[in-house]
């Protein structure tokens, strides 16, 4: 033991031990002594440059010393951080000073991905993406590559997507609940959500034969009619849906612990939420009424009826609100398209576009050459460009492709609603607790399959 | 098609874009001021921005006036007052593309603009922090270029029998 004695402990200042070198310069976060003020302004949210409200980065309290603070990452395994994202966080004792997201882990090129496949199969790989609103994903595709084609969509496909749709956002703000309910400590809301969850679920997997990831919604129209007995089952749903909604009132809403949780945690102003492109519930809780069902409406909701549920403080128990009350709206939705479904065609009858029924293909031969081209090539788009937006989950879910006259996508980007969202988290955090920065991520609810595609 | 903001600096092409936006061919030097025009006339939000890499088709037309280079920088704005949208196009240059950051008009594409850098390798002039942010730091390259190579990596399985 006395061999130890001798040995010397390197006391060298180590100005940037958490950031490595790499061509672009370091990229994570630094300690304050190596970090320049304009860069220190940025990560504690001096994003805004807003009038009257730029945050000075000389007023960050630049002189705190490093021994002060302690920079940690949160992640990419912590369980509250729905999924594989890494927050780097500064603590000064149970207070956050800055912090920063980084993403990237579940990256696996959708995009380019999305440029090796053709229109047909493009649906199974944006379904991926958002994998808590399949559903959504794959329409938003398919509105983009039909308006490229400019083909119609028969009624009864609008009303299906429609009513698939709003089930599916029942089921993603389902699975917000439970989780939002678990990183608050309600187990009980936990196993609720996911309990009311699997009913949409088991429905789904009815209808499209698979419980996730349906690519149900297609080009052209939908993948299979509804089966028979429908609308008992979706009549079911909703009144259980509907009906436990009000239990988790009683379970969450007025209860005290919930609530100090939430109440005026994290607030977020609307001049901020618009500049940094904030959409879906987290816009609304700030008193913006933007939704794109109702500002610029697609499929056939300009003839149901709903509300667009707004906040007025911009805190977390607004987002929770927003999200139990859109559960309901979503339930209104889904009950008008049960009365209303109009009959007819659930996809469109363009042989160029759908393929033929499968008995068709035994008697004629050209059935069974569409049949052949549609599967081995896919049906050529024609060139052009276009943007398309549906209202996700979770915001604006957006989808450009560029067409180039062939049966593949030369480009296709989605502008995913978590990607952009995520960059509150440093504002929302920065001055809070340690625990409220788990409500924080919880309330942004992103989607890492989303965020990195 | 709605009118360009009376700001708007001179020479922008407009066209009609297929789902009704306008669309706003716009030379690199005019894309900053083309860009906070339109934030004036009441485009509160930047919903989009992202890079398209048209490397197989050069010589794509374009309304005149304008220049075709390998790179576009195409960006999606969002007015929530007027309900409208407008898409921008910028041709960013062919080889080392750069144009300029929309940081201090919209903060919010800041991960946008930092994906497209990821992504195409545009630069953006005047973005706080351009660093990779879907890609690992080292990584070389810029995957979603059109001359990147796709799967060239070869599946090597443990204890693969070698050739006879």
């Amino acid at each position: 033991m006395s061999d130890l004695t001798h040995l010397t402990v390197r006391t060298t200042e180590r100005i940037e031990p958490l950031a490595a070198e790499t061509a672009e310069g370091a990229q994570e976060m630094q300690r304050r002594a190596a970090t320049p003020p304009s860069e220190l302004g940025r990560e504690v949210g001096a994003v805004l440059r807003l009038d009257g409200r730029v945050l000075d980065p000389n007023a960050v309290d630049y002189e705190r010393r490093d021994d002060e603070t302690m920079i940690i990452n949160m992640g990419p395994q912590h369980p509250s951080t729905h999924g594989v994202l890494r927050i780097m966080l500064e603590l000064d004792g149970e207070f956050v000073l800055r912090s920063k997201p980084i993403i990237g882990y579940l990256h696996t090129g959708m995009e380019k991905t999305g440029e090796e496949l053709s229109y047909i199969q493009g649906a199974t790989n944006v379904t991926r993406m958002d994998y808590l609103s399949p559903v959504i994903n794959e329409l938003n595709y398919s509105l983009a590559v039909e308006k490229l084609l400019g083909i119609e969509i028969p009624a009864r496909a609008t009303w299906i997507r429609m009513m698939m749709s709003e089930l599916n956002r029942v089921a993603s703000h389902l699975v917000w609940m439970a989780t939002n309910g678990m990183d608050l400590g309600s187990t009980s809301m936990m196993i609720y959500g996911f309990r009311e969850r699997e009913l949409i679920l088991a429905f789904f997997e009815k209808t499209a034969g698979l419980r996730m990831n349906l690519n149900y919604v297609r080009p052209g129209g939908v993948a299979a009619d509804l089966p028979d007995g429908w609308q008992d089952d979706v009549t079911v749903i909703c009144d259980t849906i509907d009906e436990r909604t009000y239990e988790y009132d009683e379970l969450l809403t007025g209860q005290p612990i919930f609530r100090d949780r939430l109440v005026g945690v994290a607030p977020l102003m609307a001049e901020e939420a618009l500049a940094l492109g904030v959409t879906g519930p987290l816009l609304r809780s700030t008193g913006v009424p933007w939704d794109l069902r109702r500002t610029m409406p697609y499929l056939a909701y300009d003839q149901v009826d709903f509300d667009v549920i707004v906040g007025t403080y911009g805190d977390n128990f607004d987002r929770y609100a927003i999200r139990l009350n859109e559960i309901r709206e979503s339930l209104r939705i889904v009950r008008q398209c049960v009365e209303r479904m109009p009959a007819g065609d659930y996809r469109s009858q363009d042989p160029k576009v759908t393929p033929p029924p499968r008995a068709r293909i035994n008697e004629s031969m050209e059935a069974l050459i569409h049949h052949f081209k549609l599967f081995t090539e896919g049906f050529q788009v024609p060139v052009g460009e276009v943007y398309s937006a549906v209202e996700s989950p979770r915001g604006e879910l957006g989808c450009y492709i560029v067409s180039d006259g062939t049966s593949k996508p030369y480009r296709m980007h989605v502008r995913a609603p978590s990607f952009v969202n995520l960059q509150v988290v440093p504002l929302l955090m920065r001055g809070g607790m340690m625990s409220d920065a788990i409500t924080v991520i919880s309330a942004v609810d992103p989607v890492m399959g989303e965020v990195d595609r | 098609m709605i009118d360009l903001p009376s700001s708007a600096p001179d020479g922008v092409v407009v066209a009609d874009a297929l789902d009704a936006h306008i669309g706003c061919f716009v030379d690199p030097a005019q894309y900053l001021a083309l860009v906070a025009a339109w934030r004036d006339d009441g485009f509160e939000m930047c919903a989009d921005l992202c890079a398209v890499d048209y490397l197989a088709h050069m010589d794509r037309p374009l309304p005149e006036g304008v220049t075709p280079t390998r790179f576009e920088v195409v960006v999606n704005l969002l007015s929530l007052s007027k309900r409208q949208r407008v898409r921008v196009r910028v041709q960013a240059g062919n080889e080392d593309p750069v144009v300029d950051s929309l940081f201090g008009l919209y903060p919010g594409v800041e991960a946008m603009e930092r994906e497209a850098f990821d992504m195409f390798g545009v630069i953006f002039r005047g973005h706080p922090d351009l660093t990779r942010i879907l890609m690992p730091e080292d990584w070389e390259g810029h995957p979603l270029r059109k001359d990147y190579a796709v799967g060239r990596v070869p599946v090597q399985f443990k204890e693969a029998p070698g050739p006879r």
